[in-house]
């Protein structure tokens, strides 16, 4: 959560969410329409060219080392990166905003637990963590969006709690409890409507964040083989030394496309926050 | 009074976490399928009444909560198990690849901050204007760069220029150590590069921001008023305040760092930790995960407590 606050007035902020929006629409009109603007089929292993083939008129950007297409490749592989970055975030945000609700309104012995829990997920390295706890569970799509998830929810926690911790004090939600509400009923119907615009905006760069890990574990090699993701690309590029053959068109798409994936949920990212949340306004 | 009782409380805390670490490690490759002796003899010719021998030797017939004794005994003695691969000491291993990361990583975070906060000085002295814009942009596009395509970048555009694997020359021998020194140095460049671009972005973003508050402050404008002169102003007023925040950045990237080193490491085959999780990754040699993972997760612990320390010291303003 470093870089808001960056660009300092909401003129500029919008103008960047809204170049955020546009390059966020575009990988999902990608993903989505994959098999149409996918010149051939990256899982179909009949149709090759040549190998490490730069590119041409037939393979506009090339073809690996087996003979797939890369512009193809790298058009499927927008599906499977923001599958992951969405499910990642769906989990992630699920547990984050339940352990900080639970906290910031309980407090307490309950706050104390789970707050020690979630400094443990601050403090321990981020990637060392999943990639180790993915070679232990097995390499599977299933496995990553599961790892991923299930670790990276403690900032959103933090966040949460605070937020939580406030709201508690207003009067509305004396009122309620006046009138006899139950704590259930406060969360749901008082405490999770106010939080929601925070946990959005939360969930926009923790797709981000899911993306880069996914990328990263692929391409050290722990990802599934079956299915083609950016940071598969670039494994097997890796792996087959394109790096000798100065196969460029093998290795610059990849991680220019995963460039613009993190930097459009986060340019949205920050943009909501800074809309949402006033208090994270700057001086000037 | 106030102050101690907040040290002792972090460092207690720190304990918690500790102990929570270890926990977890030990759990965490239990979830492994199979026993581990099964693991390290795989083979089915190796009579079962062996295997139970091993087993006690090990002392896996007892229950798991003996055996998280049993764990918790040796890490503290400081042992941490024996590689599959090597057949050596898990600390052993460690203690050599340590010293070549830290090799590896001290120069790279000090160039990240002098080159991140020369960025972030610029941003915050044009704030709003062109080159603020760019100095932003920059930093936001090397944060969102994966640090192994970087590296990979680096060996396909520079690849003539500077060695690209290893730490030293293979079967060279060298006249004196400073002949060494000079052809680690050489090999060094590249992944020292990556690694500092990368983190370059974050500590601009911080000092921009944290200079930009500080500019605004009251005792900026007292020491306009003396008629100190611009670069005055700037180094012994601003920025020791504005450093404050990039300090606790720096003692808390520790985390941020191992994740990098192991993506950079693998890439240039440096023969640090991050290399030896990546190898051994590949060849599930779960004992060296196991103590790998101990000691990455400690030393970002005690990064923390220190940051954590430090931030009070050097800022007795500050009430936590």
């Amino acid at each position: 959560m470093i870089i808001e606050g960056a660009f300092s007035t909401i003129k500029q902020i919008n103008k960047m969410g809204m170049v955020g929006m546009v390059m966020l629409l575009a990988l999902i009109g990608i993903a989505v329409f994959a098999p149409f603007l996918a010149p051939y089929d990256p899982y179909d292993l009949t149709d090759l060219g040549e190998i490490m083939q730069g590119p041409d008129a037939r393979h506009w950007l090339g073809t690996d080392e087996i003979g797939r297409d890369l512009f193809s490749l790298i058009i499927y592989g927008a599906r499977i990166s923001l599958l992951i970055g969405f499910s990642c975030a769906f989990i992630s945000i699920f547990i984050g905003t339940i352990v900080g609700l639970l906290s910031g309104y309980f407090g307490g012995w309950l706050d104390d637990v789970l707050m020690r829990i979630t400094d443990l997920f601050i403090v321990i390295p981020r990637l060392p963590l999943v990639l180790i706890t993915v070679a232990v569970l097995g390499p599977s799509l299933f496995n990553t969006i599961l790892v991923i998830g299930v670790l990276i929810w403690a900032g959103t926690a933090r966040i949460i709690r605070v937020q939580t911790m406030s709201l508690k004090k207003r009067q509305f939600v004396d009122r309620a409890r006046s009138l006899g509400a139950s704590h259930f009923h406060i969360v749901r119907r008082h405490i999770l409507p106010n939080v929601m615009p925070l946990v959005f905006a939360n969930t926009v760069l923790v797709v981000a964040t899911s993306i880069y890990l996914e990328s990263t574990i692929s391409f050290l090699g722990l990802g599934d083989p079956t299915h083609i993701s950016w940071g598969m690309i670039l494994h097997y590029a890796f792996v087959s030394l394109a790096m000798t053959f100065e196969a460029y068109w093998y290795l610059v798409p990849p991680g220019v496309m995963i460039i613009l994936a993190v930097l459009s949920f986060t340019m949205c990212g920050y943009a909501f926050d800074e809309v949402l949340n006033p208090r994270l306004r700057r001086r000037q | 009074m106030k102050s101690k009782n907040y040290f002792v409380k972090r460092i207690g805390y720190s304990l918690l976490t500790l102990w929570m670490i270890l926990t977890l490690n030990f759990f965490l490759f239990r979830m492994l399928p199979g026993d581990p002796i099964r693991l390290l003899f795989s083979d089915p010719r190796v009579p079962i009444e062996t295997l139970d021998k091993l087993k006690a030797q090990y002392g896996l017939d007892g229950s798991l909560l003996q055996q998280y004794g049993l764990y918790l005994a040796n890490v503290a003695k400081g042992e941490l198990g024996t590689s599959f691969v090597y057949n050596t000491p898990v600390s052993e291993i460690l203690a050599e690849r340590l010293v070549n990361t830290v090799i590896l990583l001290l120069p790279a975070t000090i160039l990240s901050i002098l080159m991140g906060c020369s960025l972030g000085i610029i941003a915050a002295l044009k704030n709003g204007r062109t080159a603020d814009f760019i100095c932003l942009s920059l930093s936001q596009l090397l944060w969102a760069t994966p640090v192994f395509w970087l590296g990979l970048l680096f060996m396909l555009f520079a690849g003539n220029l500077l060695p690209l694997a290893g730490m030293e020359t293979a079967g060279a021998s060298f006249d004196s150590w400073w002949a060494r020194a000079m052809d680690i140095g050489r090999h060094m460049a590249m992944p020292m590069i990556t690694l500092s671009l990368v983190m370059l972005g974050q500590y601009a973003i911080i000092m921009r921001n944290s200079l930009i508050d500080v500019l605004t402050e009251d005792y900026m404008l007292v020491a306009k008023a003396k008629g100190f002169s611009r670069t005055r102003q700037l180094f012994s007023h601003a920025l020791p305040n504005a450093a404050l925040p990039v300090m606790t950045l720096a003692a808390m990237n520790l985390g941020l760092l191992i994740g990098g080193a192991i993506q950079t490491e693998t890439v240039f085959t440096w023969p640090g930790v991050g290399r030896l999780v990546f190898d051994a990754l590949i060849s599930r040699d779960y004992p060296v995960l196991q103590g790998a993972f101990l000691v990455i997760s400690v030393c970002a612990l005690i990064a923390n407590l220190m940051a954590d320390l430090l931030y009070k010291q050097i800022d007795p303003r500050l009430e936590l």
